[in-house]
């Protein structure tokens, strides 16, 4: 092997915590080929460093025996798995038709105020990071956010300040 | 504490809202929900075997071949609710099964993600039994030796619930080695996806299943004859699924007339209205209900508004104007109208919304989630998008509208991979046919000289 490909394998002393490793290995009896447990295996460890590092993506792969591009192709397709540090709590706000008919744009544009970050960023104090989501299947009480694992429907912008307070 | 009211985070917490009683909702009027609480709660196993829950399971599996659940179901004309519509029973025939044949897969899709569509949400949080049933009944006819649940990963509620009632089923017997004494064994595992749209579609949905990035695959061959790991794998919607049970329990013809002259489509469908409708949510319906009935149950449109145009059945089905409201609901009346039934969900527009405007949301989520594999959808549904934001500010070019609808005719059924593109081709094309004079509105200017980059792309 060269160098270089030694160099991208390298997993920077990171090592998958062993319940992680057990978790993924339970996984792999869910199906016919060890690839189709990558995706899970990103959420364990996203579960448990909040976002999956770089260096997590050779220590998976060679968890799951397969090779590190296949990893790194999956984790930088799927919207939920993040590569980059988050805050404490996420939020997921529905950018959808429904919720665009539903005034989703008031409720976006007063989380910005609200936190002072854009989407894609994450507050100073590290405790939320703002995303965009696909229809989240609440239409009918649009707009509609998550925070962590709670959905909410309609928010209306007044809401906000009580509601992030759940969040700390 | 701000200007929130006391309790803000209980009043806003969202909840499924189907708006039919349990006084309402009968065994044989409403096969979908008549076991449903008022209350909301999971009807588990104890209560969903209190009312006839898995009994078709012991007689279909001792006493009817696969061949005859089949042919019960093409009879009964259950068409696929995810929104293509295909006959569920057509589909299940054309698996590989038999002598030869290698036991594959049956995969629920439950990546409900298609913009306005609320509804196997409902079934999965609340009654995660009669999917298990269904389930159960579409594996015996497909021959499947192990059923995925393939979930979106935001359904955090209906994923705690479909587990629960797996562990339930196992421990009945309804689900492991030879299932209510029939010598077929099947079992179902929950797999939660990590977002993007695509994964709805078929062969994406397999790919994700794999553990791989979710760009379709070509058909043929068709999933039923080489899906996930190349076993014969069938693909059918949560609402799909959950009408199997009562068919065969009730019988095709009784199925059939449910709907009755209504629509040739047979059964009921979880109809629902979002928007600016007075009152939104879900009602269990015959097929072929018109819109016109559905918006009266919500209560028409709020404050009194006026409507203005419906997507029948989610973001990739084409607008429908108020005097296609008295159109029967089901998949051949709403396509001969230029639209599709979709998931039968509307999502209505009042008067003062802007068409524009909606097209661009709808167009910025079509091109975000694209898979990226071909190029006209890569690239046409960016380009869209580009087009309806300087519209919608009033900077559009002369031309924009001619380029806008050649998009929408180049990004058409049979022009890209899959049906990504002409799910976002539908809406903009009828947007251009019936509210053009919103679209020309926005022409502010001349056209530029060719080179100079009149309006900034930004992030699509």
């Amino acid at each position: 092997m060269s160098e270089q490909a030694d160099k991208t394998l390298a997993t920077d002393g990171f090592e998958l915590h062993p319940d992680d490793r057990a978790a993924i290995q339970a996984e792999l009896g869910h199906f016919e080929q060890p690839q189709a447990a990558c995706i899970e295996a990103l959420k364990i460890v996203q579960r448990r460093h909040g976002w999956v590092p770089d260096a997590a993506i050779p220590a998976i792969a060679r968890e799951l025996g397969v090779g590190p591009a296949a990893v790194e192709g999956v984790a930088t397709f799927y919207s939920l798995i993040f590569r980059q540090p988050v805050g404490r709590h996420v939020i997921l706000v529905c950018d959808s038709s429904s919720c665009y008919l539903t005034d989703y744009e008031m409720l976006r544009d007063a989380l910005f105020d609200h936190l002072g970050i854009q989407y894609g960023q994450t507050t100073p104090d590290n405790r939320f990071t703002l995303l965009p989501v696909c229809c989240l299947g609440a239409c009918d009480s649009g707009p509609a956010m998550m925070i962590d694992d709670d959905t909410y429907g309609p928010v209306a912008p007044k809401d906000l300040a009580e509601l992030l307070e759940g969040y700390s | 504490m701000t200007d929130g009211t006391p309790g803000t985070v209980n009043r806003v917490r969202y909840r499924s809202r189907l708006h039919q009683t349990e006084s309402e909702r009968k065994a044989e009027t409403h096969p979908l929900t008549w076991r449903l609480k008022d209350t909301g709660e999971r009807v588990d196993l104890a209560d969903y075997e209190a009312k006839n829950g898995y009994t078709v399971v012991k007689t279909a599996l001792n006493g009817q071949s696969p061949d005859d659940v089949i042919e019960s179901l093409k009879t009964a004309n259950l068409r696929g609710r995810g929104g293509a519509g295909f006959s569920a029973g057509l589909k299940w025939s054309l698996t590989l099964r038999g002598e030869g044949y290698p036991r594959g897969y049956l995969v629920c899709n439950a990546d409900e993600m298609e913009p306005g569509t609320f509804k196997d949400r409902l079934l999965m949080e609340q009654q995660p039994h009669l999917l298990i049933e269904g389930m159960i009944l579409g594996a015996y006819a497909n021959n499947s030796k192990l059923g995925y649940i393939f979930l979106r990963g935001e359904y955090i509620e209906a994923a705690q619930s479909i587990q629960q009632a797996l562990e339930e089923a196992r421990q009945a017997g309804w689900l492991g080695d030879n299932i209510a004494g029939s010598g077929f064994d099947f079992d179902i595992v929950l797999h939660t996806g990590a977002g993007r749209y695509i994964c709805g579609e078929e062969t994406a949905l397999i790919n994700s299943l794999e553990g791989k990035r979710a760009n379709p695959r070509a058909k043929p061959p068709f999933p039923g004859q080489s899906g996930a790991w190349g076993k014969p794998t069938v693909v059918n919607n949560v609402e799909t699924l959950c009408n199997v049970p009562a068919i065969l329990e009730h019988g095709a013809d009784w199925y059939l007339n449910l709907s009755g002259d209504r629509s040739s489509d047979g059964g009921t469908k979880l109809f629902g209205v979002s928007g600016r409708a007075e009152k939104n949510g879900l009602w269990e319906l015959p097929m072929g209900t018109t819109g016109a009935e559905i918006l009266d149950r919500a209560g028409g449109i709020r404050n009194g508004a006026k409507l203005k145009a419906w997507l029948p059945g989610g973001g990739s089905t084409g607008l429908l104007l108020p005097e296609h409201l008295d159109l029967p609901l089901d998949f051949d009346s709403i396509g001969n109208a230029g639209s599709r039934l979709g998931t039968g969900l509307l999502t209505v527009v009042t008067e003062e919304q802007s068409i524009v405007g909606l097209l661009r949301n709808l167009e910025e989520f079509f091109a975000r989630e694209s898979c990226g594999w071909c190029t006209p959808c890569r690239d046409g549904l960016p380009w869209s998008v580009k087009l309806l934001r300087a519209l919608e500010k009033g900077e559009g070019e002369e031309g924009d509208i001619e380029i806008l609808e050649m998009l929408a005719r180049d990004l058409g059924p049979g022009k890209t991979f899959c049906a990504h593109a002409p799910g976002a081709a539908m809406p903009l094309e009828s947007a251009l046919t019936f509210f053009r004079e919103e679209f020309e509105a926005g022409v502010g200017r001349k056209k530029g000289p060719a080179g100079v980059e009149t309006v900034p792309l930004g992030e699509v």
